[in-house]
């Protein structure tokens, strides 16, 4: 039955947006079916974690052909975390979306497109082939590019010019770097590939170099690192909340996670060259990011730049390329996409409330909303890395691995990038929670769906991200066990070719 | 052969940057239609040019005959390429009709409204 566990995935989101097409006109069936398919979606990710940490690798080859020639799903522990991740960030922004999308937004299909974006997601992260890889990209591209536009002003146009130009030039790259691998290996399984490479002749290993260095470019742009990231910032604040909080949470770790991928498993071999690039990628990442971040007065901006420096982070990890650091890096993964994701919901939140996401207009709601505000407070601090919190343990972790590894100057700035982030959270709390309400300011809430008055559904979601954050950081040690378990597995490329292709002498 | 092909793919991606690094956005798809058939033909060439040999087993044969046979595997990856990439292009050309319809501009450098 394993099988099932590692398809289902990838299918009841497909399914779930077979179904909503069906029921094109009924808004509340489109709600309800995304709110139990996300939910679905969660549990049997849930099962497929336990699964794998259980009993190991788990492998499927689809259609019963035997590995290198067919296409295999695979999931490793690093897989298993990022589709409950996919999860868990899908079923709060479809609880949140219950009452936060407008009506002529779910008219459009709303919620077909987005069960769309979570299969095109967990199919990245669970596929065991590089052309496969390519052919999720696409499908969550198509659905993002789609969702990104949904509403059609001014702003939204020119963010997705920006946004689509730039995602279908990393795609050619990764598609002509695919076109060399194969020429050069003959395979594009991702276990065979690397069995291969570790076999390949000294004269070859100039050209595996060369290719290894356009997937850093593609997935660079995904992911949005140094110097690849301007399209983020430039579309990320535009959409509805909903889809930036999806998107800030699940969308540029996909391109994240296929960097440790790649890097562990395939392109091990001269990491004198990549994982230098790489540590630099992770420095200044880091430290542009939270820079642009210092510069913006405007809610969703600030965090779309503070999306760019916590990349830096997860880069940092796996640069140093330790086992410390990489238990760090996806530690760092696990904490941002639940924090990440919060604070766009609570920007959501203050946006209905007040009608603005402008900081100078905003003010006042520690004294209207205090609870409100603490639900802020609470991963705002994490994301900076104040004790007790997830992000503590995150950035400890891997400052940690770079003293260890003697990475000064990564350490220096991954300090420094912390209290500007703290700097950051204050400068929101000070201006949107704090100060009075200015004069002059407008305040007129936004309400999408005049028949519910209520906030319950803005505030469970957010409420229910905030205690995992929480959770997290104060029973963090079964989350690092969990981390450890998987950096080993990524540390040891041999357990996941040997899962795919089988043992042999 | 492989030559040819290497200089065409080369010329296609330098026409497919140029394109799209001026400022008008009919040029920039015209750059990425470029862009994505260079991919293509780039994928095709690299995974070996075999000119008259289908991979088929002729009739009453059991095995492929013996010598060179084109590589259907590279055949099937292009054509879901080509049928993707089609995809999306259509939608950034839709994209770029509604952008300039909302915007009144083809010029990039006046989208940037986001950027500040």
């Amino acid at each position: 039955m394993s099988s099932s566990y590692l398809v289902l995935p990838v299918l009841i989101p497909l399914l779930a947006g077979a179904l909503s097409l069906l029921f094109w006109r009924s808004h509340t069936a489109q709600r309800w079916l995304g709110v139990m398919a996300t939910g679905a979606l969660l549990w049997t990710a849930v099962l497929l974690l336990l699964l794998t940490w259980r009993e190991g690798i788990q492998v499927v080859e689809i259609g019963n052909w035997p590995a290198p020639f067919g296409i295999v799903l695979v999931s490793d522990l690093l897989g298993a975390i990022m589709v409950v991740l996919t999860g868990i960030t899908g079923f709060a922004t479809a609880l949140y979306s219950l009452t936060s999308i407008p009506k002529q937004h779910e008219k459009y299909g709303y919620y077909p497109l987005l069960h769309l974006l979570l299969a095109g997601v967990c199919g990245a992260f669970l596929t065991g082939d590089i052309f496969n890889l390519y052919v999720w990209f696409e499908v969550m591209l198509v659905a993002s590019f789609a969702l990104i536009i949904l509403g059609g002003e001014r702003a939204q146009m020119e963010g997705a010019i920006k946004y689509v130009t730039l995602n279908l030039f990393s795609s050619a790259l990764f598609l002509s770097a695919i076109g060399l691998l194969y020429g050069l290996v003959g395979s594009l399984n991702m276990a065979d590939v690397a069995d291969k490479l570790s076999q390949l002749s000294g004269e070859e290993r100039g050209l595996v170099s060369v290719i290894s260095l356009l997937f850093l470019v593609a997935f660079g742009i995904k992911a949005a690192a140094f110097p690849l990231f301007f399209w983020l910032p430039a579309s990320y604040h535009t959409p509805q909340v909903a889809v930036s909080a999806i998107f800030a949470g699940l969308l540029t770790k996909v391109g994240v996670y296929v960097l440790f991928r790649f890097y562990t498993l395939i392109f091990i071999d001269d990491t004198d060259l990549t994982h230098t690039i790489l540590l630099w990628m992770g420095i200044l990442t880091m430290l542009v990011g939270v820079l642009g971040a210092a510069a913006q007065f405007e809610f969703r901006r600030i965090l779309s730049f503070h999306i760019v420096s916590q990349i830096g982070y997860m880069i940092l990890g796996l640069a140093i390329f330790t086992p410390l650091a990489l238990v760090g890096g996806v530690f760092y993964i696990m904490h941002h996409i639940i924090v990440k994701a919060n604070l766009f919901l609570v920007s959501g939140l203050v946006y209905r409330l007040r009608g603005s996401y402008q900081l100078k207009d905003l003010g006042g709601l520690y004294r209207s909303h205090p609870w409100l505000a603490l639900l802020f407070l609470i991963p705002a601090l994490s994301l900076a890395g104040l004790p007790p919190l997830s992000g503590f343990f995150a950035k400890f972790v891997i400052i940690r691995a770079g003293i260890e590894a003697e990475q000064w100057l990564a350490v220096a700035v991954a300090l420094l990038v912390g209290f500007l982030t703290l700097y950051s959270m204050i400068k929101i709390w000070n201006e949107v929670f704090w100060k009075a309400v200015p004069e002059g300011a407008s305040c007129t809430p936004r309400i999408y769906h005049p028949q519910s008055e209520k906030l319950g559904m803005y505030y469970l979601p957010i409420i229910g991200l905030a205690t995992m954050t929480v959770l997290i950081g104060i029973a963090a040690q079964p989350i690092y066990e969990l981390a450890e378990a998987a950096a080993a597995q990524l540390l040891d490329p041999r357990l996941y070719i040997d899962a795919v292709l089988g043992e042999r002498p | 052969m492989e030559v040819v092909m290497a200089v065409v793919v080369g010329i296609l991606y330098a026409t497919a940057l140029y394109m799209m690094l001026r400022r008008s956005i009919i040029k920039l798809v015209i750059g990425l239609v470029l862009l994505s058939n260079a991919a293509n033909l780039l994928l095709f060439t690299a995974g070996g040019l075999t000119s008259g040999a289908p991979a088929l087993i002729p009739e009453g044969m059991s095995a492929l005959p013996p010598g060179a046979v084109a590589d259907p595997l590279t055949q099937a990856l292009i054509l879901t390429a080509i049928v993707i990439s089609f995809g999306v292009l259509a939608f950034a050309v839709v994209l770029i009709h509604r952008a300039y319809e909302v915007v009144q501009q083809d010029d990039m450098d006046e989208m940037k409204d986001t950027d500040r």
